[in-house]
């Protein structure tokens, strides 16, 4: 079935390296349109069952499956250990930089960080100012994308430390595996996937509020509701964890601080409260008047050291593209230690000079908005028309504090099923670090891939599919 | 944290059942219609079923005459309309999409499933000769629905919730097909007793699976008053208005003793009372005094339980410990 895969001149996540050889071989085995049958039956199952995220256009709501491509991405003991304890430090870096800038701002005393990025940003929450946290832990789930250049050097591409979404994806895409691709994957060395939600209870339960006398803390998700895009996530991982669902108008906050859910026989504590909710909408009374999604009063039952919120409030500062460029100086700075993986090479187009060098060369770099995600705004100079390039140049003139820019990357490929045959097309990966304590990296993570032929772009709201990521031995 | 319930999640179950409930009640009913709708001639035959659900001015508004294709497309497969069979199919898979940290994969698949062949029905399916087939899908998938919910759902407040939805909803449907027959019957007295006047009652009969259970345990063959009271009165058979209230009390009853819900004395006492109602009268004293009005007592009651178990248990007057401290 690979018989006529090329990838070209990237780096193959299949291809390369003696890891994969036992998946290429039960992959030659395996006939393309069998191959295609097992999927589009796989498909119709998560159709069936609901595992969808949905897309709003003008008027109609659509449940949209991401969709799923047969062909794994594997990756060698060897590789994931980097991967892993990159992550690993890169998570208790961010944790230590949440920790300062909320007390004693060493690092920008110290200006290895301009000061003004951080006081001046939108995400910087002076509410989280001098409160402590159960083991200073901010982010408890971090989504670290993380990418391949020509190379095969992984790279962060992003760092996710407010609400990361997609691992529901990882185990579904496992369960699917395992049920259309059996033969794949028998007795191939897989590391599991399927503990994430036990994992991720325990570390929640790990950062009740200390001091008080709970014994057997509450945990509760509070999802926006229904509608929320991610709402399969976060039903998976209620159930997954076993802990109730929560909308906000299920949570109540009394006048002595303390959260209570309402339940049939009256209401009941509340003690770690997992949100999918953004800062914003958390609680009326602290951010937006205008939430319904939020609880009020949750910001005083937080301040009080009654509740803990995972992620914490406020840790949108460390992951925006802004304070990205500066991560290996942050990583220096508290662990003393280089970073096992690099950053992309970034430019700030706040400082002068960066900015000089991006106008000059906007062909050759990626233009990206500090505020967005979703792969919004993004202008990548070899693809963009002589008109989107000069739309560039006036937005970054305009607001130049606003972008960063990028060398374009060779991002790996992987074989993928198109049509009739198996082209290469680009993929990313986002492992899933948990932090109670300790952290934790589940073993893999979401490999999207770009379905358009020749597309950088991963994200599900643009085209984006995924694979099943297989750590081995 | 072994039988927490949020509020929310009770009531949405209590919907979800009464939702698909009403679905093959709805089904049923239109067979039946669709099987007189046969024997009679013209459009009159459609307007007590509109008349059921206070439905005529809506349904005028937008289809004028009651064909048999207006109404059908009207109760089956209009997403606008709420009374509709979609419509409420709909509802009951938003309530399970919420439902959905509780219920099982299975339980929700199915309504999904379910809700999109219902969505995909052509013009096609609602042509007379279709009808019949249509209608006992319709039947098979809600029959699917509670199988599955039965093999599935775990035995906690949530199914007892659920089937608090489901008997309050089946004993509100029943008089609304008891009452059915009795609206077409009414306007033509002479018609009582005759021969198509007991084909009809027999219908309503198949209609409610109920057939074979009267005939071997109702003596002296079908009679009009002989149905309604086997369908009004019966405590064993599982349509029968009696049974569920019957069951729904017990249910509450178990919720309020087993799980310790400290709520819910009024609807007990309301639920209560609508079974003494039921046990107090024969049929033939319910007949003399009137039976629509009876049945429509028996609506109303049903209607008063529900808002006293949405009181007690659904969230809507909560304290917390420290409110509660207050006002001591």
């Amino acid at each position: 079935m690979l018989r006529a895969y090329t990838p070209g001149e990237f780096y193959c996540e299949l291809t390369r390296g003696g890891a994969a050889q036992p998946v290429r071989d039960r992959l030659a085995a395996v006939p393309a349109d069998e191959l295609r049958r097992r999927t589009a039956e796989a498909e119709e199952e998560l159709h069936d069952r609901g595992i969808t995220f949905t897309v709003y256009s003008d008027e109609n709501a659509v449940d949209r499956v991401l969709p799923f491509d047969p062909i794994p991405r594997v990756l060698s003991a060897e590789e994931w250990d980097v991967v892993e304890r990159g992550v690993c430090q890169r998570v208790a870096a961010i944790n230590l930089l949440l920790n300062d800038l909320y007390h004693g701002q060493r690092i920008l005393k110290d200006g290895v960080i301009p000061a003004e990025l951080v006081l001046g940003n939108a995400n910087y929450r002076t509410a989280m100012q001098g409160l402590d946290l159960p083991h200073g832990t901010y982010v408890h789930i971090c989504g670290t994308d993380v990418v391949r250049d020509g190379n095969g050097r992984f790279l962060v591409l992003e760092d996710n430390a407010r609400t990361p979404s997609g691992v529901s994806y990882v185990v579904e895409n496992r369960h699917m595996m395992q049920r259309a691709f059996p033969d794949l994957l028998e007795g191939i060395g897989l590391r599991p996937v399927d503990e994430y939600g036990q994992r991720l209870l325990a570390a929640l339960r790990e950062v009740a509020p200390q001091g008080a006398t709970v014994t057997n803390p509450q945990v509760v998700l509070l999802s926006p509701g229904t509608y929320n895009s991610a709402f399969f996530e976060h039903v998976f991982l209620a159930r997954e964890m076993g802990v109730p669902l929560v909308e906000g108008r299920d949570l109540v906050v009394d006048d002595q601080d303390r959260v209570y859910m309402r339940t049939t026989a009256g209401v009941a504590r509340v003690e770690v409260i997992y949100r999918r909710i953004d800062d914003d909408f958390l609680d009326p009374e602290a951010f937006r008047p205008d939430s319904l999604l939020g609880v009020p009063g949750l910001m005083r039952a937080y301040r009080a050291g009654k509740v803990t919120l995972a992620n914490a409030v406020g840790t949108g500062v460390a992951d925006d593209k802004a304070i990205y460029a500066y991560m290996p100086r942050v990583i220096r700075y508290y662990l003393g230690q280089d970073p096992i993986l690099s950053n992309v090479e970034t430019h700030i187009c706040r400082e002068p000079e960066a900015l000089r060098y991006t106008l000059e060369h906007l062909e050759e770099l990626v233009v990206k908005p500090v505020g967005e995600s979703g792969g919004y705004g993004i202008t990548i100079g070899p693809r963009a028309t002589r008109e989107q390039i000069e739309a560039c140049r006036a937005a970054l003139k305009a607001d130049p504090a606003n972008y960063i820019s990028q060398p374009c990357l060779d991002l790996s490929v992987a074989p993928t099923l198109a049509g009739d045959q198996v082209e290469p097309r680009h993929v990313d990966l986002r492992p899933f670090a948990v932090t109670g304590v300790k952290t934790w990296v589940l073993p893999g993570g979401l490999t999207r891939v770009a379905l358009r032929k020749g597309s950088l772009i991963v994200n599900s709201s643009q085209g984006g599919g995924s694979k099943d990521t297989w750590v081995l031995g | 944290m072994a039988d927490i319930l949020l509020a929310r999640y009770a009531e949405s179950i209590f919907w979800l059942a009464r939702y698909v409930e009403r679905a093959e009640s709805l089904a049923r009913i239109l067979d039946v219609n669709a099987t007189f709708a046969r024997d009679r001639c013209g459009a009159q035959d459609w307007l007590p079923v509109l008349h059921l659900n206070a439905d005529e001015a809506r349904f005028t508004a937008i289809y004028g005459t009651p064909t048999p294709e207006a109404v059908l497309h009207f109760y089956v497969t209009d997403h606008t309309n709420p009374t509709s069979i979609a419509g409420a199919i709909a509802s009951a898979r938003e309530n399970a999409r919420a439902l959905r940290p509780l219920i099982s994969t299975e339980m929700w698949a199915q309504l999904n499933v379910f809700h999109k062949w219902l969505g995909e029905l052509g013009p096609a399916a609602l042509l007379p000769g279709n009808t019949p087939r249509l209608l006992n899908r319709i039947k098979e998938a809600c029959q699917t629905h509670t199988g599955i919910t039965d093999g599935t759902l775990h035995r906690d407040q949530v199914s007892y919730f659920y089937r608090l939805g489901r008997f309050v909803e089946r004993a509100d449907q029943t008089t609304r097909l008891i009452d059915l027959k009795y609206h077409a019957l009414l306007p033509s007295p002479t018609d009582v007793g005759s021969t198509v006047d007991i084909g009809q009652w027999n219908v309503v009969l198949r209609s409610a699976a109920a057939h074979h259970a009267y005939l071997r345990i109702v003596p002296g063959g079908v009679t009009p008053a002989g149905v309604a009271g086997f369908l009004l009165l019966h405590l064993h058979f599982p349509r029968a208005v009696a049974f569920c209230v019957s069951e729904a009390n017990r249910v509450l009853g178990i919720l309020r003793s087993r799980h310790g819900l400290p709520g819910g004395a009024a609807a007990a006492e309301s639920l209560g009372a609508l079974h003494a109602s039921l046990g107090a009268l024969t049929i033939d004293e319910i007949i003399a005094s009137g039976l629509h009005e009876f049945l429509d007592q028996v609506q109303s009651r049903l209607i008063a339980a529900t808002n006293d178990l949405s009181a007690a248990f659904f969230g809507r007057m909560l304290q917390t410990p420290s409110q509660t401290q207050h006002q001591a």
